[in-house]
């Protein structure tokens, strides 16, 4: 149990063996470590990211589902109200030109009316003069009655 | 050798006791120590061939098996070997944390080469404390310690290299101010400047004294016991960790370290086919029994017995011993660290 040389042996020894741990060793580890430390770090962060940006995501989808919805249910409406529109329009316009024909109709059968009644006075106009003629045989001044009986065919 | 003999039995311990010695004795010149007489008349000028072998060899055992955990280092998933060196290095790195508040790169490698080394050089005392000295007997070295944290040289030499730094790192951030806390600490008047002085040397040199010689006494203290175990059961060969000690009760007074050597493989391939599920634990155990039986008999079991528990127990010794000494390193440079 001599106190000798060893001691300071040993001295010299706990130094070289701290420095190159110092140097070689605990540097690199521990950096290692840091590192990785910083990196499940980072990917935690960024999971968590991850996960607010989904559900973002999702809260953005179901609005413009949302919208997508009203629009076209808009959409629908305007149509029907469209439709019922272009119905009425369709409607009215029938009618307009129901009564339009009805009203040509009637001036056509007035006309007609008319062109019949003319004829049937110039018609009634010869046959009576025709008729007077065989009654009276004899020769009636033609100038001096036509104006007669013109007068009673316009009476007809 | 055995413990029927007192003198003999002193012999042994102090066999045990005597380191192997490198020196210049007055009368033989430069050589190997042969007697504990020439060793200690050898002087100062003289070294401790083993502890300083042992010491370097575990260092180098520590820096080599971290240096290629620092090599393979990486920040993807740890695995293997990496895993655990980084385990112990978060564990200093928590420690050195815990206590030391100052800014130094030097601390944490610091705790960390006290820590492994010292806990290394302390684990030799498990191996059973004949073995290799027999083995080395076998090849003409007399003499050999196993566990450098029983030499006082060894565990006084780290705790002069801390108690360096202490005085470093005192006068590098505090000056004056050191000297200062040197001379009127206590009593702050100038007329108590010999007693303060004196005080406070005292408690200066008390802790890298306490730091070395904690450490020395209590792996001392466990190696005695081994050493008592074996002299009181086992003295002669295999008393140690497993192999319940093979000693002269079948082979007579003087074994052949083959013997024990020859148990003790066999148990350890036993248990090692135990793990790989190819023998019973019970079956394990008988025959490990009955080699050890064999092997030494029933006295030699029980010392055996008593060698596995106290190595159990000191497991806790050591462990506790390496982590003692590091945080105590830290505590006290950390002192040399904080201006008052």
């Amino acid at each position: 149990m001599n106190i000798n040389l060893t001691l300071f042996g040993q001295m010299v020894t706990f130094a070289f063996f701290v420095w190159f741990c110092m140097k070689f060793v605990w540097p690199v580890i521990i950096e290692a470590m840091e590192e990785r430390q910083k990196k499940i770090a980072d990917g935690l962060d960024a999971a968590d990211r991850a996960l607010r940006d989904l559900e973002l995501a999702q809260n953005k989808a179901t609005d413009q589902m949302k919208e997508a919805k009203q629009e076209a249910a808009g959409i629908i409406d305007q149509a029907n109200k469209r439709a019922n529109q272009i119905v009425d329009e369709a409607k009215t316009q029938a009618r307009a030109e129901g009564d339009r024909l009805k009203v040509a109709a009637e001036a056509e059968i007035e006309q007609e009316i008319n062109r019949a009644k003319e004829e049937l006075r110039s018609a009634v106009a010869g046959l009576a003069l025709a008729g007077a003629e065989k009654v009276l045989e004899a020769s009636i001044d033609e100038k001096a009655n036509r104006a007669l009986v013109d007068k009673l065919a316009a009476q007809l | 050798m055995a413990g029927e003999n007192p003198a003999s039995t002193t012999e042994y311990i102090q066999h045990h006791l005597q380191n192997l010695v490198y020196g210049k004795h007055p009368d033989h010149g430069w050589g190997f120590a042969h007697s504990s007489q020439e060793a200690a008349d050898m002087g100062f000028w003289a070294i401790h061939v083993d502890s300083m072998a042992w010491s370097i060899g575990l260092g180098s055992l520590f820096c080599w098996m971290f240096l290629r955990a620092a090599k393979k280092a990486h920040t993807g998933v740890p695995a293997g070997w990496l895993n655990f060196v980084e385990m112990i290095v978060e564990f200093i790195d928590g420690a050195v944390k815990d206590s030391f508040h100052g800014r130094n790169k030097m601390v944490a490698p610091l705790a960390l080469t006290i820590f492994v080394w010292i806990f290394l050089m302390n684990l030799m005392d498990l191996l059973p404390v004949d073995l290799i000295p027999s083995l080395l007997a076998l090849t003409g070295v007399h003499y050999q310690k196993i566990v450098p944290s029983t030499d006082p040289n060894v565990t006084l030499g780290m705790a002069l290299g801390v108690f360096i730094l202490m005085l470093y790192y005192s006068f590098k951030i505090k000056g004056t101010g050191f000297i200062k806390e040197l001379t009127m600490h206590p009593f702050n008047h100038w007329g108590f400047i010999p007693v303060n002085l004196f005080m406070e040397t005292v408690g200066l040199l008390a802790k890298p004294f306490s730091l070395g010689l904690r450490l020395f006494g209590n792996m001392y203290a466990g190696e005695m016991i081994f050493i008592l175990i074996a002299t009181m059961f086992a003295a002669g060969a295999g008393a140690g960790l497993v192999s319940g000690g093979l000693h002269a009760q079948l082979f007579g007074e003087h074994t052949s370290a083959y013997f024990w050597l020859v148990i003790f493989v066999l148990v350890c391939g036993v248990c090692w086919l135990n793990l790989k599920g190819k023998v019973s634990t019970g079956k394990t155990v008988l025959l490990s029994m009955a080699f050890m039986a064999i092997g030494g008999g029933v006295f030699a079991l029980g010392g055996g017995l008593m060698q596995w528990g106290w190595a159990v127990f000191h497991i806790l010794v050591i462990t506790l011993q390496a982590f003692i000494f590091m945080v105590l390193t830290v505590v006290y440079l950390s002192m040399a660290h904080e201006d008052h």
